[in-house]
């Protein structure tokens, strides 16, 4: 099997940005929250990327708040792959009122910004990584329900659905066996778009203050702690920008891969 | 000037081809194919799917769909090796000198315009006619091909004329510009066989008057032997037989024309009811969900045990809808349905496990019976583990078996649906149904996808897994010669009553009702002048007229 340039680069760096996740207190040169140097430092052997706000090392910081903010994203795409499909698939196979009940409550949901449902749930609620995991996937499961219900429509009327219907199998079957691996490509290349999504998602809320609390790093929290030495041209600040900017690209590059490969074969072994 | 009007010499058509786990690469679809055709003659091109036609008839204006290039030959159009031009030439020959008809005339005309409008789209834009020239064209055209109220019909947008009108239409399109040659391509395969005639005899009037000369390109040798002055047989790219219509049809000389000749002629001794029916419909009545008519109308029909009931109709009869009421898909609103000796509940949620296992069905369309992420082994596997518990080895042992039933070998157990060819694709759905060895099999139009000599070799072997398995089957099927191959019993379906139903032989004998006569006049028969005789005996108007 030959991979593609495009996804040869999307899977190194997505692969890069995992490892350093994962072993992040082994990679990073410094702790967290250690106050090792000067205000600002600029970028020297010492701190590759400089030093920030506090004095603190900001590859050190990018480092773990990579880890949080990719540890997030990732709880939370997989808590809202699994709620949204498994209730778009139901929805679309039992249909009827079941299929009305949970659509319009998605709907209703759906007819109120994100982020300002988030942020009114945030400042009742206390601010923990289970809850920004929770109130995120939840949240977001409201999407890939819409998705999914809709390739499930479309799959549930193929002739191998009735067949197997007719055979008498069960809800579980139909879903789990017959749909589900028809499903797949779609799903897959939602789920990298999804999974930028909450990284922005959660970038956001803590560049706000109601995400991942200090002093706990993540890159939307960097951001606000380095935003004013911009206006004393440090670049610490846009560090994290980049960092997502890179991860975002690279995401989608094995996405577009994945959906590609999966829908041209048509057997299907992907 | 001759009056060769095409000439092709040497024809080769290449195509890129991307397998999933190689290099795209080129292959040679067209293998050198010559041919001539005379001003006002028609040729008929016929093969199996796959064999190239369409690609070679498409290459009389020098086109490739998607991916396909010409890649070495001649092809002369009026004296012009119009291979030799480039696009420029080429668009002042297409839609004007030579010209197509498709065979999905639904697909093919804009629906948000009106067909005056298409109609005449081409011989305008192409300088031919002046606009008014060109609608007075049309509308003799209409006229000559035997549309109703050709002064307004133009006046009407595509969804408001039928399927048969329409494909008309599409003809008076692509005569309208006063062309050379015109392209038939499959122009009545989607069509009922009721209104197959008559669009065949308004074509074939309509070439005969205007002098055209066409290429007309179909998988039936019946249907093109009623057109046709030449026919040229193809087989995978290559020319098998090569010679007037009546040579092909009354003495062909190389065994795949014999083989597509004698098509059909499958012979089935019909058996004598049993005492006991499988199954009997009992005054079935019933529509669709939040409509107001009634698709079936008291039903009455009776399957006997290891027999075949035939349901016969045009689109819209009903017949698949009684295949639904009886697997439960689709309650009744009355009536009543008896499965060897219990009443089946009209719901498929209440009906017995047993009940599902016996009562099986087959679908027209296998590539999207099987669930294309499972391999052959699931697909068959699946109602042994479902119905008889089966693991392991022993479920195995039952899939091989079920596979040398079928003329399939074990090499086949690990392939995706995706990798088998369309014959064995049916084989593989009709081994499924019968590993519940069930006690009856709807066939819902299982050959009606499939070439000639492949589905023969599907009703075949039906036939021999009756003899073999005792198993009945209710056969629903647009196609007359199917029904005359296969069935012990006939049910004819008009507007979702049943209108004539019995025995084979009493069905198919005389004296007819008026439908039935249609119907079975309808069929076309391998034989020169059928299309003038049927025309000129038969007692009804077809619905799409």
């Amino acid at each position: 099997m030959r991979i593609p340039l495009s996804a040869m680069i999307g899977l190194f760096f997505t692969a890069m940005y995992f490892f350093i996740a994962i072993f992040a207190p082994w990679i990073a040169p410094y702790g967290l929250t250690e106050s090792v140097g000067d205000v600002w430092e600029p970028m020297s052997s010492r701190h590759w990327l400089g030093t920030d706000s506090i004095g603190r090392d900001l590859l050190s910081r990018m480092i773990y708040g990579g880890r949080t903010t990719i540890f997030v994203a990732t709880a939370a795409t997989i808590l809202s792959f699994t709620l949204g499909s498994i209730l778009g698939f139901f929805a679309a196979v039992v249909g009827g009122w079941a299929d009305q009940a949970i659509s319009r409550f998605v709907d209703l949901i759906m007819s109120m910004p994100s982020l300002i449902f988030a942020l009114v749930v945030l400042s009742v609620m206390p601010v923990t990584m289970t809850v920004l995991i929770l109130l995120m996937g939840l949240l977001d499961s409201t999407r890939v329900f819409r998705l999914s219900r809709a390739v499930a429509l479309d799959i549930n009327v193929m002739d191998y659905v009735e067949a197997a219907k007719l055979r008498g199998e069960g809800r579980a079957w139909i879903i789990f066996r017959e749909i589900l691996p028809n499903a797949l490509s779609p799903l897959v290349a939602e789920m990298g778009l999804r999974f930028i999504f909450m990284i922005l998602f959660v970038s956001t809320l803590s560049f706000l203050g109601l995400g991942v609390q200090p002093p706990a790093a993540d890159w939307g929290g960097i951001v606000k702690e380095n935003k004013e030495g911009i206006i004393y041209g440090v670049p610490a600040a846009l560090m994290p920008a980049i960092a997502i900017a890179t991860l975002a690209i690279s995401v989608n590059l094995v996405a577009d891969w994945v959906l590609n490969r999966t829908t041209s074969l048509k057997g299907g072994r992907g | 000037m001759s009056d060769l009007m095409l000439k092709v010499r040497d024809l080769k058509i290449g195509a890129t081809v991307y397998p999933p786990n190689a290099k795209p690469h080129d292959i040679e679809i067209v293998h050198g194919v010559s041919f001539d055709l005379d001003k006002g003659k028609v040729l008929g091109l016929i093969g199996e799917s796959g064999a190239g036609k369409s690609t070679i008839g498409l290459s009389a204006m020098a086109y490739g769909r998607g991916g396909v290039k010409i890649t070495g030959g001649e092809v002369w159009v009026n004296g012009v090796d119009i291979l030799k031009h480039g696009i420029g030439d080429l668009r002042k020959l297409r839609g004007a000198d030579v010209t197509y008809v498709s065979q999905s005339a639904a697909a093919s005309f804009n629906p948000a315009k009106r067909i005056m409008e298409q109609v005449t789209e081409a011989a305008v834009s192409q300088g031919k006619f002046s606009r008014r020239d060109a609608e007075a064209r049309a509308v003799e055209l209409f006229d000559k091909l035997g549309l109703p109220d050709p002064e307004n019909i133009g006046s009407r947008y595509p969804h408001q004329v039928s399927g048969g009108q329409l494909q008309r239409c599409m003809t008076a399109l692509a005569l309208c510009p006063q062309p050379d040659l015109v392209v038939f391509d499959e122009p009545t395969t989607a069509l009922d066989v009721t209104t197959q005639i008559d669009v065949l005899m308004a074509i074939k009037a309509a070439i005969r008057d205007t002098g055209v000369a066409a290429l007309y390109i179909t998988h039936d040798l019946a249907v093109v032997a009623q057109v046709s002055d030449d026919i040229m047989v193809l087989k995978m790219g290559e020319t098998v037989e090569y010679g007037p219509v009546d040579q092909i049809i009354n003495n062909p000389q190389e065994d795949y024309t014999q083989a597509l000749v004698s098509v059909r002629s499958i012979d089935h001794e019909e058996k004598a009811a049993t005492p006991e029916p499988v199954l009997t419909v009992s005054n079935v009545t019933a529509r669709y969900k939040g409509t107001n008519f009634d698709v079936l109308k008291n039903i009455n029909v009776e399957l006997h045990p290891g027999q075949t009931l035939a349901v016969v109709g045009e689109s819209g009869s009903g017949k698949s809808t009684l295949a639904r009421v009886i697997t439960g898909l689709l309650p009744p609103s009355t009536g009543q349905i008896d499965f060897a000796g219990r009443t089946l509940s009209p719901d498929l949620a209440q009906r017995s496990k047993e009940d599902l296992r016996e009562l099986q069905m087959i679908y027209q369309m296998a590539d999207v019976a099987m669930n294309p992420r499972q391999t052959v082994g699931t697909i068959i596997g699946r109602p042994l583990e479902f119905y008889f518990g089966m693991r392991g080895a022993e479920k195995q042992k039952r899939i091989k078996e079920l596979l040398d039933e079928i003329e399939m070998g074990d090499g086949f157990i690990d392939r995706y649906p995706a990798e088998l060819s369309g014959g064995q694709k049916q084989r593989v759905c009709i081994a499924r149904s019968l590993a519940a060895k069930p006690k009856i099999i709807i066939c819902d139009e299982v050959t009606s996808a499939l070439d000639p000599l492949v589905a023969d070799g599907i009703l075949k072997l039906l036939l021999d897994l009756q003899k073999r398995e005792g198993v009945a089957y209710l056969f629903i099927t647009h196609d007359l010669a199917t029904v005359k191959a296969i069935a012990d019993s006939i049910a004819v379906m008009y507007q979702g009553e049943v209108v004539r139903y019995g025995s084979k032989s009493k069905v198919l004998s005389p004296p007819f009702d008026d439908y039935t006569d249609l119907l079975l006049s309808s069929v076309p028969e391998m034989k020169l002048g059928w299309l003038e005789d049927v025309i000129a005996n038969r007692k009804m108007e077809s619905a799409g007229n």
